[in-house]
């Protein structure tokens, strides 16, 4: 079996397995956000909280719940590592230093899972399970929670209520999240992962020299890390590390975790608004641009022009030879598509365009298919706004699934599609105008898409690192930080708040003047817009950093 | 705003040519289209460079952004000329004011119209009356001059014939004939009169016969000649709410490019140091992309086309209405029209003609047709009424049965129709003894039988049998009866009278249909008939033995599920529902309560035309659409002139992207920004004209538009760019 074959039924077997299971998990999950019944362990959790679980929020209130837990979490974060080295587990680490706690603290609470350090050198266990892993069951809880909360926003009418928060994040970590968590922590230890709290064990290596090898509660935190697209590692490398994915079907199911909810929640959009169809459109615009820029960096990676790649016959530089060039080639284009953030290779050594097309991945604004629950709600915003475009051509005020799209929808989905860009923008001019960039690795147009690609990771709350750049610095922590904290909550809001202006609404019954929003011809508009916007948006930066290289 | 619309509206040939078209009833179709005339280009020059004041560009930001572009390029090159810098500041410019000159144009033609509305308002003298009381003979109250602007509400003014009515108002007494062509165009007198639903007179009309007296309706200087002046003019044009929304997702887009643009500025200076070895150009030098070219690339990209082009589309919306004589009160109406799922339409006068036809000749007792035929159209000569006309005509077609002239036919005494007999006949003569004087009778079924009676006759019961069927059928049945002297009266036959239904509307239904609106007829008839003219016509659905309470239960009741809805109505009684309704077409002739509630008047009180309002309201809103989508696939071909025009000297790789193989840096950046400032020029008529529009499903629409003007959008400018280049790439300084 050849590379390119062996690429290719990797991919192909993990569509057929997403194709298999989004329609059984999503009615699942569909289930799971609308059902009026509390079990008992949810009951006492209300209570011990004091919620009352029939309470209906309005926008304000919801929105007001995500951004006082999400504030709680990161003071509980930062907190936690500024004291670790008073806590238990703690493997005599130093507290972690300010900016660079504020920054994981940041991190981690907005689902990008950005690390500055290496992570087992610089956290203790306690902070690593309590802290870490915590939230990375919560902020991938909260970003499908919101995304519900649109999704409420367009299934209901002439109410101001969105649900309950508390409740949809209670469901969401108790009935999906831990389940799925634990049966894949067991299935990766079963591939060789490993789950322990030791300390580290000094080896002797090959020349002589003493290592030591970390171990710790890496399996349970490797499973949510996929899953709830977080990508923050235990190891420094990432998925890169055999001790987080042992073998190449680790690396699948690894991949299939990533990319499992993002590409289920559409049919819990189109079960909710009553209409399938519309689901399935949603999910098409994801596979369309998914598959492609899959295969995009598959073919720039194994074709890679460049000295080495030539000579060898792929760019196998910065990639484990245990999953070659294609599988690392894939799983980077999925950890980018998703807001993951994890890697099992080193984005830095990819050909110019195939790391051009992971930074565009995440330039798309994780949509296709995005974080959990944030690409459902990104991709909704993308649809209202070609909507609205379309719906002028035929003639009528836009309607999308019943709700007609007036200035004061345009104006959060304008206001959305603004932020990251923005933060991307500004925050890259702003380390060439400070020469923050110097701590890049490179110079010229690599250097450039270093910088250029740690703030598109940061804006986008995906988390991995074009790596090659220092960002340690107080300036880079800081910045990030915020990139981090504004990439994710200031969308949140507007996001909130277009729900709140749909829900409000009485829908309009769909005739034969209504744009369809299921046909194959909306499904490319999507497609369309969604690129024309990046493209345009993106396109002299890019053409100074990975397009000036690699053409 | 009024006296310079006053001092520059030089109604030029082609203005008053649209001026006076625009009273009658626009059959002409899509008028106004076709290609912009450069002379009614230079007439808006002079209005459009006075817009480029910034006080008045605010209103339009991306516009405003190019101004202040133009201004800043415009220092840079005074600072350091160069031909290339001179260039890019006068198209810079020109851009400006080209979309100027694309409002100054629409809003010109409206001028034209308002000049022509002025001149008919005359500041008349009016006759005010000061103790007017219902029923007071004329003389016995007394009366004053007073200047027709002072008149207030509730003020009772008298009209003479040859006198010009003051004000809008309510006839309370007399009747009078009124020329209304002021208004409508319509040069035939119109009746008005006190009571029922005739009775609004609108100031600036003149009464041409008899003596009225109206009470004022109007405020001062809010008369409907004043509001039509506003309207035509623009002068106080409110932006619509999906105007409102588009300009949102403008500015949207325009901050990004701007964020795009102005954050380009460290990443050039990185990259220009890194290769210190490139040379310097017009483009980049050491200090980061020139001054001029960030302003280029700016205005490139920011969607200046419909930014440009955008209050010229909303104008010429309204401006289209104009022309087929409906006023729209606010342009969020017209846009409503352009959303209303739900059509109501009056049966007569709309769905079929306002009279009833004689549809068919019913034989009773062995008779044959041609015989009932011939009977009827005798007893019809003498019937003036529409549908004794049209049993002649019936005969006609049907037996050809030639119209016999009452004076060819001697011993022939005719009985006109009157409304106490409810028949009409004639009575002939015994014809040379042959036979005794024949009387034949026409008219109302009941009357007609009392007659056959009284006579002697006795009606079968057959008679009886069709005349209950043909009322079941919604129709109208007309009884012949002879009576020939010497035998007993006896019926011939039933005339069967139904509704007509308009030629052309079972198509024009479907097409509705085909849009996705529902059509709802309203009647007064019974359910039966008002089903079987709703079947004949082709409506979705009707209203029968409607009151007005029902029309408006039916019109909350589609709002409660989320439909616009949309009628016409003339009389008081429609207020309410012309009120509710989200789009509400009264006529001119009816109330002045009707013209109140609604938010649209039809001057040629044509209620089908509700049908062309709803087309046109949706050509404004996909006009709007299109030009949006082909401003911005615009963005791409500019990127592949601007990015390797400033990028491919510091790095040659990006030479690649300069796919249209444009002559020089200079050449490729002045080419972009020539053709962002002509494709304003070139698209002014599609604008004012408006996008084409078919009826048909949303879904063909779409794909159709989206080719033309999406790809097309993207396809035009790569072809234009290089045409352009091949042009200036001779111009010393940019080759």
């Amino acid at each position: 079996m050849t590379v390119t074959t062996a690429g290719v039924l990797f991919i192909v077997s993990l569509l057929a397995a997403l194709v298999a299971v989004h329609k059984p998990f999503g009615d699942y999950l569909y289930r799971v956000v609308s059902g009026t019944r509390h079990s008992r362990v949810e009951q006492g959790i209300y209570r011990l909280v004091g919620v009352n679980p029939a309470a209906e929020q309005s926008w304000g209130v919801y929105a007001r719940g995500v951004l006082a837990f999400s504030a709680v979490s990161i003071l509980f974060l930062y907190g936690f590592m500024r004291l670790q080295n008073h806590l238990w587990l703690s493997l005599g680490f130093d507290p972690v230093i300010a900016h660079g706690a504020w920054n994981t603290a940041v991190s981690f609470v907005t689902n990008t899972n950005w690390q500055w350090y290496p992570g087992e050198s610089t956290m203790g266990h306690l902070v690593q399970m309590a802290g870490l892993a915590v939230q990375n069951f919560v902020s991938a809880a909260v970003g499908i929670a919101v995304a519900v909360a649109l999704v409420r926003g367009f299934a209901r009418s002439r109410t101001g209520e969105l649900g309950n928060f508390w409740v949809d994040l209670t469901r969401i970590l108790l009935r999906v999240l831990l389940p799925i968590a634990v049966l894949g922590a067991v299935v990766l230890m079963v591939g060789g992962a490993v789950q322990n709290l030791s300390g580290g064990t000094d080896v002797t290596t090959l020349t002589g020299g003493t290592q030591t090898i970390t171990g710790g509660p890496v399996a349970s935190q490797e499973v949510i890390k996929e899953l709830g697209t977080n990508g923050g590692g235990f190891y420094n490398v990432n998925s890169a590390h055999p001790f987080e994915n042992p073998t190449t079907w680790t690396n699948w199911i690894e991949i299939f975790l990533i990319l499992l909810i993002p590409f289920s929640l559409p049919r819990v959009f189109g079960r909710m608004v009553g209409q399938n169809r519309q689901g399935y459109a949603i999910v098409a615009v994801m596979a369309i641009l998914a598959l492609a820029s899959i295969t995009l960096t598959n073919v720039f990676e194994l074709t890679g022009n460049g000295t080495v790649p030539q000579a060898v016959g792929a760019a196998l530089e910065g990639k484990e030879v245990r999953f070659d060039v294609s599988n690392s080639a894939t799983f980077a284009a999925a950890t980018t598509l998703t807001s993951t953030g994890a890697v099992n290779s080193f984005h830095d050594s990819y050909t110019a365009l195939g790391g051009g097309t992971l930074l565009v991945n995440m330039m798309l604004g994780e949509v296709v298919p995005g974080g959990v629950g944030a690409g459902l709600y990104g991709l909704l915003i993308l649809a209202v706004i070609t909507v609205f475009v379309a719906g002028l051509m035929v003639g009528r005020t836009p309607e999308y699934v019943g709700k007609k799209i007036g200035s004061r929808e345009i104006k959060f989905a304008s206001l959305y599609f603004l932020v990251t860009p923005a933060l991307v923008l500004i925050g890259t001019a702003a380390a060439f105008a400070t020469g923050n960039n110097s701590t890049a690795l490179n110079v010229g147009p690599h250097g450039m898409s270093e910088v250029l690609y740690t703030f598109t990771s940061a804006s986008n709350n995906n988390g991995s690192a074009l790596a090659g750049i220092t960002v340690s610095t107080p300036w880079w922590n800081t910045a990030l930080g915020l990139c981090m904290l504004l990439g994710r909550f200031l969308p949140i809001i507007l996001v909130l708040a277009l729900a709140g202006s749909l829900a409000r609404q009485q829908p309009t019954p769909a005739s034969e003047g209504t744009l369809p929003t299921h046909r194959p011809l909306f499904v490319g508009m999507v497609v369309g817009v969604t690129v024309i916007l990046v493209a345009l948006t993106f396109l002299p930066a890019l053409a100074l950093g990975p397009l000036a290289e690699g053409l | 705003m009024r006296e310079k619309a006053m001092t520059t509206s030089t109604p030029a040939p082609h203005g008053t040519a649209d001026a006076a078209t625009a009273g009658t009833p626009a059959t002409q179709g899509n008028r106004g289209g076709g290609l912009l005339d450069p002379r009614q280009l230079l007439r808006a020059l002079p209005d459009a460079l006075r817009k480029l004041d910034p006080r008045t560009l605010w209103r339009n930001p991306v516009m405003l952004i190019v101004e202040i572009g133009a201004a800043f390029t415009t220092v840079l090159t005074v600072a350091d000329p160069s031909v290339f810098a001179l260039a890019i500041t006068v198209w810079l410019w020109l851009t400006v004011i080209f979309a100027n000159l694309a409002e100054a144009v629409a809003e010109g033609r409206g001028k034209a119209q308002a000049a022509a509305l002025r001149r008919a308002k005359t500041d008349a003298v009016a006759t005010r009356a000061l103790d007017w009381s219902r029923g007071a003979a004329p003389g016995t109250y007394r009366t004053e001059s007073v200047p027709a602007p002072q008149l207030r509400q509730g003020d009772v003014v008298v009209v003479e014939a040859g006198e010009t009515i003051p004000g809008d108002g309510d006839v309370v007494e007399g009747i009078a004939s009124v020329d209304e062509s002021a208004i409508t165009g319509e040069s035939a007198p119109v009746i008005r009169e006190s009571g029922g639903d005739r009775s609004a007179v609108t100031g600036g009309t003149k009464v041409l016969s008899d003596r009225i007296v109206v009470m004022i309706t109007q405020k001062p200087g809010e008369s409907f000649i004043d509001r039509m002046i506003n309207l035509v003019e623009g002068a106080n044009r409110q932006k619509t709410p999906n105007e409102i929304a588009l300009n949102i997702l403008l500015s949207a887009l325009t901050i990004i490019f701007l964020l795009a643009v102005v954050t380009l500025q460290p990443l050039a200076i990185f990259s220009k140091n890194f290769q210190a070895a490139a040379p310097d150009s017009n483009a980049v030098t050491d200090g980061g992309v020139t001054g001029i070219v960030l302003v280029s690339l700016l205005v490139c990209l920011i969607p200046t086309t419909i930014g440009a082009l955008l209050s010229a589309i909303g104008i010429a919306g309204m401006d289209r209405l104009v022309q087929r004589n409906v006023l729209a009160m606010s342009g969020r109406a017209v846009e409503a029209a352009g959303d209303v799922n739900t059509l109501l339409l009056d049966k007569t006068g709309t769905i079929t003609l306002g009279n009833r036809q004689a549809a068919e000749f019913l034989p009773v007792d062995g008779l044959d047709a041609a015989g009932v035929a011939d009977a009827a159209q005798l007893s019809s000569l003498a019937d003036e009424t529409p549908e004794g006309r049209s049993v002649v005509v019936l005969a006609k077609n049907e037996f050809g049965l030639r119209e016999r002239e009452p004076g060819l036919m001697p011993h022939a005494t005719f009985v006109p129709f009157t409304a106490q007999t409810r028949m009409s006949g004639v009575d002939q003569g015994a014809q040379g003894g042959a036979g005794g004087a024949r009387r034949i009778r026409k008219g109302a079924a009941a009357a007609v039988m009392k007659w056959v009676r009284d006579n002697g006759g006795h009606p079968t019961e057959q008679v009886g049998q069709i005349v209950d069927e043909i009322s079941g059928l919604g129709g109208t049945p007309l009884v012949v009866a002879e009576h020939v002297d010497g035998q007993p009266a006896r019926a011939l036959g039933v005339i069967h009278l139904k509704d007509v239904v308009k030629a052309g509307m079972r198509e024009r239904f479907d097409e509705m249909r085909a849009m996705g609106i529902r059509t709802v007829m309203i009647t007064g008839d019974n359910p039966r008939t008002a089903k079987a003219i709703a079947d004949e016509a082709g409506v979705d659905d009707f209203l029968a033995e409607a009151t007005p309470e029902d029309k408006l239960a039916l019109i909350r009741k589609e709002q409660e599920g989320g439909r616009l809805v949309a009628m016409t109505g003339d009389g008081t009684n429609d207020a309410p529902a012309l009120a509710q309704a989200d789009v509400g077409v009264a006529m001119n002739t009816g109330t002045s309560a009707a013209k109140e509630a609604g938010n649209m008047v039809d001057l040629d009180s044509d209620p089908t035309k509700l049908i062309e309002i709803v087309e046109i309201g949706k050509q404004l809103l996909i006009t709007r659409g299109a030009l949006t989508t082909f401003s911005i696939s615009n963005d791409i071909a500019k990127y592949f002139a601007i990015i390797p025009a400033m990028f491919a000297g510091i790095y040659p790789g990006l030479d690649t992207l300069n796919v249209m193989r444009l002559s020089s840096p200079e050449s490729a950046i002045l080419a972009a920004v020539i053709f962002n400032a002509l494709v304003i020029v070139a698209l002014i008529p599609l604008a004012l004209r408006g996008v084409r529009y078919r009826p048909g499903a949303a879904s063909k629409l779409l794909s159709r538009n989206l080719l033309v003007y999406g790809l097309g959008g993207i396809v035009v400018p790569f072809v234009g760019i290089k045409l352009i280049d091949l042009l200036i790439q001779f111009i010393p300084g940019v080759s």
